[in-house]
């Protein structure tokens, strides 16, 4: 299983990997130890049986290894290939230290890629209990309660804003890193359960706060979708992108093919990207596939992007210059963008995330000559429907404050994922989620 | 899929249709708009809500581009792929006195269901529409039936007085106190009416158009500046105080895709001839 030539990738918006053939799947499987007390399901935010779905593929009972994963997680084909699971499963693995770890996260890819090929199976149902919930958005999160709730024998209605589900998997991540195909079959799967889906429904607006609050339950996985802007000049410029709008446009609208598809979208010849975390390499990736000489500009040292090192591997691989110890200043242009100004960044002591504080250096400042300006510098949660629940605390960041089950200050309205953490991955999104729809369900089997 | 009830044309290039959505219709209030995405290749456009009737929600709009053209092509039956609203805040309707709200060209859509809100809550509403000519002046009728008042104006005269609804809100507000404005229309136009109530110190709000995409406050592409701090018209607007507005630059980055969207234009244009032989 080797990577697709970066050379190729930067034309075209397929998978940078293949994925394990049947016969590399085994092959991987076998090697793992299958360790008593295996540290990897530790390592997995939503703790799947780990060494007991790669027995199965071991063994080439392909279909059993499903079924032990989707016991867990009714996402496998995104998280076996979004989940940094080098800081998690793979991380834990004890072959880790020694040789390489167990390839966990490709493992799980295969075995979703092949259930989808050979036919899904939709899990069993309890019984219903009567009890009907509504679940707000349907990213990752949302999805995760959905199926989980839906599993539990409650009804279940979501809500999504936009035209199709499955939020940041359909507008954020770019179809090379997470195939839209694949997001719409793993939606259909949650679907499959009984779960009913209204699309272009935004909460607070296409269903009041009171009407959520009918329902036996509500479940807020809102996301963080409000983008930050840096708040420097010439932000306004025409060619200044949010990374949302730029993704967005291209992931969720294909604007990558317009005029086929109606939605455009500027194509830089040289595209300046500032942040450096994963949308960061994402948009910078997205804007060499539509043709630009792309700049990434992080404020901190290579050591510090926040990226995973894959993605930060691939983006250098497709062309990607990457700017370290630099930061934006200004945006330069009369009302099209011409250029960015930044400014050279010196490190301090750290700060209490262990990352070394930024400061600009000063008459540092240079100019890179461009015409367009991508911000990825982080999101927060949008504030729309959680700034109209009465009595709904807030946490610093404008998240939804909530207790280590998903409750939130309003009885019977539970919250996960990024409205609750703060920006974070796919799988810890789909953990608190699980956590917080047992949580509804102990509530419900109460009442 | 969201099923046009009802389809007509009102004017060279402007059309009405009244679209069966229900999740619009039962929460929508004055000053609050949709996004539309027509087919499955479609872009998402804003368009405000002009009506509501039960379960249905009308929309004006005018051929400016490809969407536009193809929304104008479907007929009673049809079908619209996506339909999400209402969003946006609500006009900030209450007791202010004498209001007036002036539509301009095709913006006059917004404008009978706002000057209803503002009788409703006891105002004296005064309305003022405007259009470059009398063949392009719209509602002039639903205007006349909820307004206390109502003055035409037409660039070239053929009705009504000859000029812009400017001139008339300038005379009538030399002539007695306005309290509160709203003014809908094109960006240009709203920037100089707005200039007339400004030396008056009135109240005066605009709904702002700038491109969109979500519309739910995610892509930020719809950000404009008010009163020097950046808003994002579908969730801090569409209406905002007028005096406010840097309208140089929302006019600005309207003109973004200006490019982009004659080519799709033209596209669509040569590819609907050979199929229909023209119009």
């Amino acid at each position: 299983m080797e990577d697709r030539p970066a050379g190729q990738r930067v034309h075209d918006f397929f998978e940078v990997s293949p994925g394990f053939s049947p016969d590399e799947a085994m092959l991987e499987a076998e090697r793992c130890l299958q360790c008593k007390k295996p540290k990897c399901v530790n390592g997995c935010p939503v703790c799947i049986d780990i060494p007991a779905f790669i027995a199965e593929i071991a063994l080439g009972n392909f279909r059993n290894a499903a079924v032990i994963i989707k016991a867990d997680n009714m996402l496998p084909a995104v998280c076996g290939r979004v989940c940094p699971q080098e800081t998690q499963c793979e991380g834990e693995c004890i072959l880790s230290g020694k040789e390489k770890p167990i390839l966990i996260g490709s493992l799980e890819r295969f075995i979703a890629d092949w259930e989808r090929a050979h036919g899904t199976s939709v899990p069993e149902k309890q019984a219903s209990t009567g009890h009907h919930v509504a679940v707000v958005g349907s990213g990752p999160a949302g999805l995760t309660a959905a199926a989980e709730l839906s599993r539990l024998g409650h009804k279940v209605t979501l809500f999504e804003s936009l035209h199709e589900a499955g939020g940041v998997l359909m507008y954020g991540i770019p179809e090379f890193r997470l195939p839209k195909e694949i997001v719409r079959a793993e939606v259909e799967q949650v679907l499959a359960m009984g779960v009913e889906i209204r699309l272009n429904h935004l909460a607070g607006r296409s269903i009041t706060v009171p009407e959520l609050q009918k329902f036996d339950a509500v479940f807020l996985a809102t996301g963080a979708g409000l983008p930050s802007f840096m708040g420097i000049p010439g932000e306004q410029l025409n060619g200044v992108y949010s990374a949302n709008e730029f993704l967005t446009r291209v992931n969720f609208m294909h604007a990558d093919q317009f005029p086929v598809f109606d939605t455009p979208v500027k194509k830089g010849s040289r595209v300046v990207v500032a942040g450096g975390g994963n949308v960061a390499m994402d948009a910078a990736r997205v804007a060499r596939r539509l043709g630009s000489k792309v700049t990434l500009v992080y404020r901190r040292r290579e050591e510090d992007l926040p990226a995973r090192i894959d993605e930060v591997t691939h983006a250098k691989e497709e062309g990607v210059e990457i700017l370290t110890c630099a930061s934006p200043i200004r945006v330069i242009g009369e009302s099209c963008v011409t250029g960015v100004e930044c400014v050279q960044m010196e490190m301090c002591t750290p700060d209490e995330t262990g990352r070394p504080a930024a400061r600009p250096v000063d008459g540092s400042s240079f100019i890179i000559d461009a015409d367009m300006f991508i911000e990825a510098i982080g999101q927060g949660p949008n504030p729309l429907l959680i700034s109209e629940i009465k009595g709904l605390a807030r946490a610093k960041k404008g998240n939804v404050k909530v207790d280590g089950e998903g409750k939130t200050s309003v009885p019977r309205i539970f919250a996960a994922g990024d409205v609750a953490t703060g920006a974070a991955t796919v799988i810890w999104a789909m953990g608190s989620a699980k956590t917080a729809a047992r949580a509804i369900d102990r509530m419900l089997r109460e009442d | 899929m969201y099923r046009v009830l009802k389809a007509t044309q009102l004017a060279e290039r402007v059309f009405q249709m009244w679209v069966f959505a229900p999740h619009v219709a039962h929460h929508a209030k004055a000053g609050q708009f949709l996004i539309v995405r027509v087919h499955e290749a479609g872009e998402r456009i804003p368009l405000t809500i002009s009506a509501i009737d039960g379960d249905a929600v009308r929309i004006i709009f005018m051929t400016v581009g490809k969407t536009t053209e193809l929304l104008a092509t479907l007929r009673q039956g049809d079908m619209i792929r996506d339909i999400a609203g209402p969003l946006g805040l609500p006009s900030e309707v209450s007791k202010y006195g004498t209001c007036a709200v002036i539509g301009g060209g095709v913006g006059i859509a917004s404008a009978p269901i706002i000057a209803r809100a503002a009788k409703s809550a006891g105002n004296h509403v005064i309305g003022i529409i405007g259009a470059r000519n009398a063949g392009l002046l719209i509602l002039e009728d639903e205007m006349r039936a909820c307004c206390d008042e109502l003055f035409i104006t037409t660039d070239d005269g053929s009705k009504g007085v000859h000029g812009f609804a400017a001139d008339v809100l300038k005379a009538e507000l030399e002539k007695r106190t306005i309290d509160c404005v709203w003014i809908i229309g094109p960006a240009i136009m709203m920037k100089v009416t707005s200039g007339i109530t400004r030396p008056y110190n009135v109240k005066t709000f605009v709904s702002l158009n700038p491109i969109m995409v979500d519309g739910t406050g995610m892509c930020g592409s719809c950000r404009v500046q008010v009163g020097g701090t950046t808003r994002f018209a579908c969730v801090d607007g569409p209406e905002f105080d007028a005096h406010l507005v840097d309208f140089d630059l929302l006019m600005q980055r309207q003109r973004t895709y200006q490019t982009e969207e004659r080519e799709a234009l033209e596209q669509y244009h040569e590819h609907s001839c050979s199929c229909k032989g023209g119009e």
